[in-house]
């Protein structure tokens, strides 16, 4: 297995070839904050939270869906960096209707974590109150769009673990929805299985199931990658 | 800001450098879920009565009218009829120090949740009074009107720093009483207190 | 070109591409063929008085020689369309303006028939428009050569004019490696807005490892205010599939993809009679020109996402998937459709090639100034006299282009600015304006070189509602897929309402430029990341705009 060394925050550190900058980072015992990346999926780059900057580079690079190469310095935490990651969550906050205190996700939401990461003390970004729905049509899980924050985990997992590809993104911008078979009630999506997987990798309260109410979800984002590593290494066949 | 200048003279005895700290605290639209949260600060509360003189407050003090040369003011709750906007401009007038004081005067939180209501050409004030006084009425339907007594709805339900400027944000809903001491207690010695970390900052 | 040498025989070319249909070419084009077919007999006898009408009976039954009118592409001056060229033994006379009514009294100026001299045909002298002024004489046509002289729905026309001489040519005559040189040599850079250098691209594509190539043109034009790649595909649609023709040879790809927007249905419709003509003539398919080299090339139409202009949303798009970016590396020259190294330039880069290849990749090379060579096709359009295209050579100053060719404000007032790029791209001042137009020269005043679209902005217009005008237009054409463009995009222009109507705070500019630079630095593609350009080179310039509009209270 051929390695490559590179340098973050000063520390250096050694990953196999083709890692990405984000598992370099996290091996060199450092975190950036992430939302749309997951460990099982593949990465999109979309949330901009773990934006790195490349020394001799003008353009930052997402850790998450670049690759680590020789010899690279990688700074993950500068004053410049700091500021962009604080605006976009704030943007994220401003653009959805979030209110933690009654939501079901309350003390286990990935948002509610990288404001705390960030310092988000407030919004300086006014809220924009869009307009959105909730689907319940669904016998055992709801859709929230309100607190939906367009990481595409969802459509992700059912892609490309569950085979079913039930989500995708409608629309464009900021009427962007995250909409069931061809934009139908989830519940008279045939090709839902029913199993699950996007409400476990849900970061928010946007997916969640239908018994939990006010701060009771339980979300196993580290489901799509232990299913994703047992199918590869083969981990149930025997 | 410097909250060393809150200190309006400094005494010669250390021990009794400090001039009583004048808090108060408000209570605009909000559930006054943080004034209980407040409340619930127990024992702490007889320290706090040694150390300041809570000069305006809806839990503990009679005073109608906010006072001048205010060093610190709790303000929960979002700012949503004329008079949370008076008053919110008044005390930004006489204080020195502004707290944003839980998620509803942070963010608007749940008496946001109107500014949902609002259509082109139509705020969400008449909305919601509307559906409340008129569509859902059993009998004499009417709109609340008394100039002067009733105050008028704001169009839309604003966070406190967008109505005045703020120095300090305790996030919460309510905030726990252990967060308001945390965040209270450096001020009490003219410090900042450091707001980091989800023990201070995680909202809701 | 417009003005053509002295012919014998007279012919006229009336514009039918889609600037002048908008303004009436399709009646004007039957009338004048109506005209021309019955000899000049106004059909109406409009045109003329009763003597006029008496000679032109005089002449029919004189069975004058059929007159050829000819429908062509854009002849340029596109704001005096609808646009008649007439060619004759004294050169080349242009009409703007005329009416259907007029086209017998043009037929008969032609053929001599009409009573009263040219300059005293109360039908025609007051439409005629001057081919010396500067706005025609002062272009350079290479991109441009057959746009407004072929029929672009004819291919021999096409073949007439030298279209596939030089595919035909590079095919049993050069090696793939020696087209790349010579494109490498013209130090062609991308016309889509990029500037890119062609030739590295073309390599970056042929030296993959073996497999199958793809060849994309990106026909996405999408700007407010640019319509150049329009006007190469309606006026002469042979020149870009044989500069694409050759690419494929030179990258070694069999297979292409021509994205063209769904508003251009014009474009679309000639350019699938082009292809079909010429799979016809064995110029695409199969074994063309009779060697191995093969191609198929097909008409993609987009839905009408701007964002489709960006490459790689463009390649999702042809693949049928949602039309969005990705991140890069790897690039499409590396990974494109399917996985394949992809080459994808732009209508303009394409058909640049051909004449780089008849006349050499140094002849090319020695028009335009350092680091931008060749011609570059602008539109202009906006606050000025001469509304058009015009193709020149880079490295001419704005102050020619707008101020010479343009004519500037048509109610003679100053030039404030020109909006260069489109809403990626930037406000030049107009005491900038003797800035060359070349890539590293806009980019250095905050704009960029963009498509070629070039709107000038009078004194009676506010720049903070430039960039509103521009944000909203990033707003409504973000993707939606990274949080700064989708959500950061709406925050800027929530603020720039602020300034434009006249209730800003001094915390709200700190907030514009804050955001700006977030939005700038953090988007995931070029139209996100491009989106706070507008806003920033109107700060840049016109700074007090702003603090002019900050409200009392700040």
């Amino acid at each position: 297995m051929s390695v490559v060394t590179l340098q973050v925050d000063g520390r250096d550190v050694a990953v196999p070839a083709g890692s990405t900058l984000l598992q370099a980072i996290r091996a060199a015992g450092l975190s950036v904050p992430t939302l749309c990346d997951l460990e099982g999926l593949e990465p999109v780059g979309a949330c901009r939270l773990c934006l790195v900057e490349l020394e001799g580079s003008q353009r930052l690079l997402p850790a998450c869906a670049s690759e680590a190469s020789e010899g690279q310095v990688i700074r993950t935490d500068t004053a410049q960096l700091q500021g962009y990651r604080r605006m976009a969550v704030e943007l994220f906050f401003a653009e959805g209707n979030h209110v933690c205190a009654f939501c079901v996700a309350n003390g286990t939401c990935e948002l509610q974590d990288v404001a705390v990461a960030v310092g988000m003390d407030h919004s300086r970004f006014p809220y924009q109150y869009p307009q959105r729905s909730v689907d319940a049509s669904h016998p055992r899980f709801s859709l929230d769009h309100n607190r939906c924050i367009l990481c595409t985990r969802c459509v992700r997992v059912c892609d490309q673990i569950e085979g079913a590809h039930v989500w995708d993104v409608a629309e464009r911008g900021s009427d962007c929805r995250i909409v069931a078979g061809l934009d139908q009630p989830w519940g008279e999506v045939d090709a839902c299985t029913s199993c699950g997987k996007c409400v476990d990798v849900c970061p928010t309260g946007a997916l969640f199931a239908k018994e939990d109410t006010t701060a009771e979800k339980h979300p196993h984002p580290e489901r799509a990658g232990q299913l994703r590593r047992a199918r590869e290494q083969r981990q149930w066949i025997s | 800001m410097d909250l060393m200048t809150i200190s309006a003279t400094p005494a010669q005895d250390p021990a009794q450098a400090r001039p009583r700290l004048r808090l108060a605290t408000v209570w605009l639209a909000g559930c006054s879920g943080c004034h209980m949260s407040f409340l619930d600060l127990d024992e702490f509360l007889f320290e706090l009565a040694e150390a300041v003189d809570i000069v305006y407050s809806p839990v503990a003090s009679d005073t109608k009218i906010y006072p001048e040369q205010v060093d610190v003011c709790l303000v929960e709750g979002a700012v949503a009829n004329v008079d949370n906007l008076e008053l919110a401009l008044t005390l930004r007038q006489r204080t020195a120090l502004v707290i944003s004081f839980g998620d509803c005067a942070i963010s608007a939180n749940v008496p946001g949740l109107r500014n949902l209501c609002s259509a082109p050409g139509r705020d969400s004030a008449r909305t919601v009074l509307e559906r409340g006084y008129l569509e859902l009425a059993d009998a004499s339907a009417q709109l609340p009107f008394a100039p002067g007594i009733v105050p008028e709805l704001l169009p839309k339900v604003l966070p406190l720093h967008e109505v005045i400027p703020v120095d300090l944000y305790l996030p919460g809903c309510p905030p726990s009483a252990e967060r308001i001491r945390a965040a209270i207690a450096p001020l009490l010695v003219g410090q900042r207190p450091r707001m980091e970390g989800a023990s201070m900052l995680r909202f809701g | 070109m417009v003005a053509l040498p002295p012919c014998e025989r007279p012919r006229l070319r009336c514009c039918a591409a889609s600037g002048c249909r908008s303004a009436g070419a399709r009646p004007l084009l039957a009338a004048l063929r109506a005209a021309a077919a019955a000899g000049g007999t106004a059909p109406d006898g409009i045109a003329a008085g009763d003597q006029a009408a008496d000679d032109i009976s005089a002449g029919a039954s004189a069975a004058p020689e059929p007159l050829e009118v000819r429908s062509v592409g854009c002849l340029r001056l596109c704001g005096e369309g609808p646009l008649v060229a007439w060619d004759g033994p004294e050169g080349t006379r242009l009409f703007g303006g005329l009416a259907p009514a007029a086209a017998a009294a043009l037929v008969d100026q032609v053929r001599g028939l009409a009573s009263l001299p040219l300059a005293a045909d109360p039908a025609l002298v007051s439409h005629q428009l001057d081919l010396e002024q500067p706005f025609f004489r002062l272009q350079r046509p290479l991109v441009l050569e057959g746009c407004g002289i072929v029929d672009p729905e004819r291919i021999e026309a096409a073949l007439a004019h030298g279209s596939y001489a030089q595919l035909r040519r590079v095919l049993h005559e050069l090696s793939p490696e020696a087209v790349r040189e010579q494109v490498r040599r013209s130090g062609l850079r991308g016309r889509g807005g990029g500037g890119y250098p062609t030739g590295l691209k073309w390599d970056t594509v042929a030296l993959q490892p073996p497999g199958r190539r793809y060849v994309v043109c990106n026909a996405d034009e999408g700007d407010p205010g640019a319509f150049m790649d329009r006007s190469v595909l309606e006026g002469d649609p042979h020149r870009l599939l044989e500069g694409m023709a050759i690419a494929a040879y030179a990258v070694g790809a069999d297979h292409g993809y021509l994205y063209v927007r769904a508003e251009y249905p014009l474009a679309i419709e000639r350019l699938r009679l082009a292809l079909q003509q010429a799979r016809q003539q064995g110029l695409l398919g199969p074994s063309i020109a009779g060697t191995a080299f093969a191609l198929e090339l097909e008409v993609r139409v987009g839905a009408g996402a701007y964002v489709c202009g960006e490459e790689t949303a463009l390649l999702h798009s042809i693949q049928g998937q949602r039309g969005i970016p990705r991140t890069r590396p790897p690039y499409p020259a590396q990974a494109g459709l399917w996985g394949a190294p992809t080459l994808i330039n732009n209508v303009e880069t394409f058909a640049a090639v051909p004449v780089i290849l008849r006349q050499g990749g140094d002849w090319y090379a020695a028009i335009g100034s350092e680091g931008s060579r060749g011609t570059k096709v602008f539109s202009l359009s906006g606050a000025i006299r001469h509304t058009g295209l015009v193709e020149v050579p880079m490295g001419i100053s704005l102050r020619t282009v707008v101020e010479t060719m343009g004519g500037g404000d048509p109610d003679g007032g100053a030039v404030k600015a020109v909006q260069t790029g489109g809403p990626s791209g930037g406000c030049i001042p107009a005491d900038l304006l003797d800035t060359p137009v070349d890539f590293e020269s806009l980019l250095s005043l905050g704009s960029m070189m963009g498509s070629g679209g070039m709107v000038v902005i009078g004194q009676g217009t506010a720049m903070p509602e430039v960039a509103r005008h521009f944000m909203a237009f990033s707003v409504n054409e973000s993707c939606g897929k990274c949080v700064p463009c989708r959500a950061g995009t709406v925050q800027l222009l929530a603020l720039l309402d602020r300034f434009v109507e006249q209730r800003a705070t001094a915390a709200d500019l700190e907030a514009l430029e804050a955001l700006c630079a977030m939005v700038k630095a953090t988007s995931l593609c070029g139209l996100g990341q491009a989106a706070p350009n507008p806003v920033l080179s109107t700060l840049r310039h016109f700074r007090q705009e702003y603090t002019a509009a900050l409200g009392p209270g700040s």
